[in-house]
């Protein structure tokens, strides 16, 4: 008995949780949409998976030796940075890809900045944005699904860029991920799988992704199409990457706010530039530069959001 | 001699203009897509330089200081028009990829950096090193960022293909690559400054 007494300062709280543990929840939570992205489209998706988690961990590891820093590659922060980047990614890219993606997220999007927790941007996304920016033509070549031959197909989402009317398309389809795009952000079922177990649990709270995925619902709905009020809405939820994005990536501990109000105003400046750049930018998509801009924002919504502390102005 | 020579080195590695003052990044971001323009850019700059240096030191005792800084700009100037008429004459092509980037040599704030912060306390020859210096310095920076992002951006070398079976990495050749490039070099050469003391 006289050995349990335990003398240490105030907050006594103590729960059984550890950065690495939340890690790999957020590891489980992510299989069902990969499963799914293999399954719909075919052994090559499982290799950028592959080829993204071991070049993260292996940058990771080189880079920490390099640098004299703790070696900590287990703590599966760099293993879902390399899911997310490969989530993010054409199923048929070629392999350099999701290698140099993993490479530029570990390294200048994380490590630079110090390692896990120093990072301002999200590192996945970091990745992808610079592999948008470096070789287009592969990350907007996408096949349709259960096709094993290099047929090439556009998404929904550029369909409707181009002014094209989408042809047999049903939102089952969608909600279960028969459409072109990239590996984890097709099949939604497998994603809100993944996402209710992580509310569930309590590891990312509902505020930056229900005011994310409601602001776009809600804008799209209001000018997403000639006339006001008349936007496909929940074709706009169920295309694109907006639930991995939201439920995923804008919840990113690191670089999302850290109170509920700011998390809030974070969702919904999220769900805005989303829509701003689908109805009227010039990609297709937005959900990565909006996350990404959010994240620059971040800083200054804590320090507007900051909660008083009792007793003081 | 050796205090001269000391003057010329200072600009090329301890205070180089771009890795260490981190003076004169407008005009490095925008034409340090090709090697040649880095070159073309760095020779313009060096002979600015080396004009309103010599020029701001003769004229020292003569400008009244609270009207200085108009008269430097007013030498500046006077170089910055020689050297775009000479590169309209003679390097055409040159001129056109260098653009708005020739006049605005005017308002280069390694030039006037040099001309407030050394010339016109300086003897003629030394402000004359000096400019040399910061000249070579500002022109190696160039080359080394230039070099980077036209084999890597563009896979070539003075417009030459590199290598063949290359797919080069776009980002560089626009200004976010600039960026993020000459972020990473800064951070690089911090490194190594540290290391060293």
């Amino acid at each position: 008995m006289r050995n349990r007494l335990i003398v240490s300062a105030s907050p006594h709280l103590h729960k059984a949780e550890s950065v690495s543990k939340i890690m790999w929840m957020v590891i489980i939570s992510l299989i069902p949409a990969g499963a799914a992205g293999v399954f719909i489209f075919g052994a090559s998706a499982l290799w950028v998976i592959i080829l993204g988690v071991v070049s993260a961990l292996a940058t990771e590891g080189v880079l920490q030796i390099l640098t004299k820093r703790k070696i900590t590659i287990l703590d599966g922060s760099a293993i879902i940075t390399g899911i997310l980047l490969a989530y993010n990614l054409p199923p048929r890219v070629p392999f350099w890809i999701p290698i140099i993606g993993s490479f530029f997220s570990i390294a200048i999007g994380k490590q630079i900045f110090g390692g896990l927790g120093q990072n301002i941007f999200n590192p996945a996304l970091a990745g992808r944005v610079f592999l948008m920016a470096s070789w287009p033509k592969y990350m907007t070549t996408f096949t349709p699904p259960a096709s094993y031959d290099a047929i090439t197909s556009a998404t929904p989402l550029a369909l409707i860029k181009e002014g094209r009317v989408l042809q047999n398309f049903s939102y089952l389809d969608l909600f279960l991920g028969k459409r072109a795009g990239c590996i984890g952000e097709v099949c939604i079922l497998a994603l809100l799988l993944g996402a209710l177990f992580l509310l569930l649990r309590g590891y990312i709270s509902w505020h930056i992704p229900i005011t994310y995925v409601f602001t776009v619902a809600a804008f799209t709905f209001v000018f997403g199409s000639k006339a006001l009020f008349r936007g496909d809405w929940l074709f706009h939820i169920l295309s694109g990457g907006l639930i991995l994005g939201a439920f995923f990536m804008a919840t990113d501990y690191v670089t999302s706010p850290l109170t509920r109000k700011g998390q809030v105003i974070f969702g919904i400046g999220c769900g805005i530039v989303t829509s701003i750049i689908r109805l009227w930018g010039g990609y297709p998509e937005g959900v990565s530069y909006a996350i990404l801009m959010m994240n620059a924002a971040t800083p200054i919504i804590d320090r507007y959001t900051k909660i008083r502390v009792y007793g003081t102005k | 001699m050796k205090k001269l020579l000391s003057e010329f080195l200072k600009g090329i590695v301890k205070e180089n203009p771009t890795f260490v003052l981190v003076l004169g990044l407008c005009p490095t971001l925008a034409v340090s897509v090709s090697l040649i323009n880095g070159i073309g850019m760095g020779i313009a700059a060096t002979f600015v330089l080396l004009g309103s240096n010599i020029i701001v030191s003769l004229i020292k005792n003569i400008v009244p200081d609270r009207i200085r800084i108009p008269c430097f700009i007013v030498v500046i100037a006077t170089f910055v028009t020689i050297t775009e008429l000479v590169m309209k004459a003679y390097s055409p092509a040159l001129n056109r990829a260098l653009g708005i980037y020739v006049p605005l040599i005017v308002v280069n704030c390694i030039v006037l950096g040099r001309a407030e912060a050394y010339a016109q306390r300086q003897t003629v020859l030394n402000s004359l090193f000096d400019g040399l210096g910061m000249g070579v310095g500002f022109t190696l920076a160039l080359i080394l960022i230039s070099g980077i992002r036209e084999s890597l951006g563009a896979g070539k070398i003075l417009g030459y293909t590199l290598f063949k079976r290359f797919e080069p990495v776009f980002v560089l050749g626009m200004p976010s690559g600039a960026l993020l490039l000459i972020g990473l070099l800064l951070g690089f050469f911090n490194v190594l400054k540290n290391r060293r003391t």
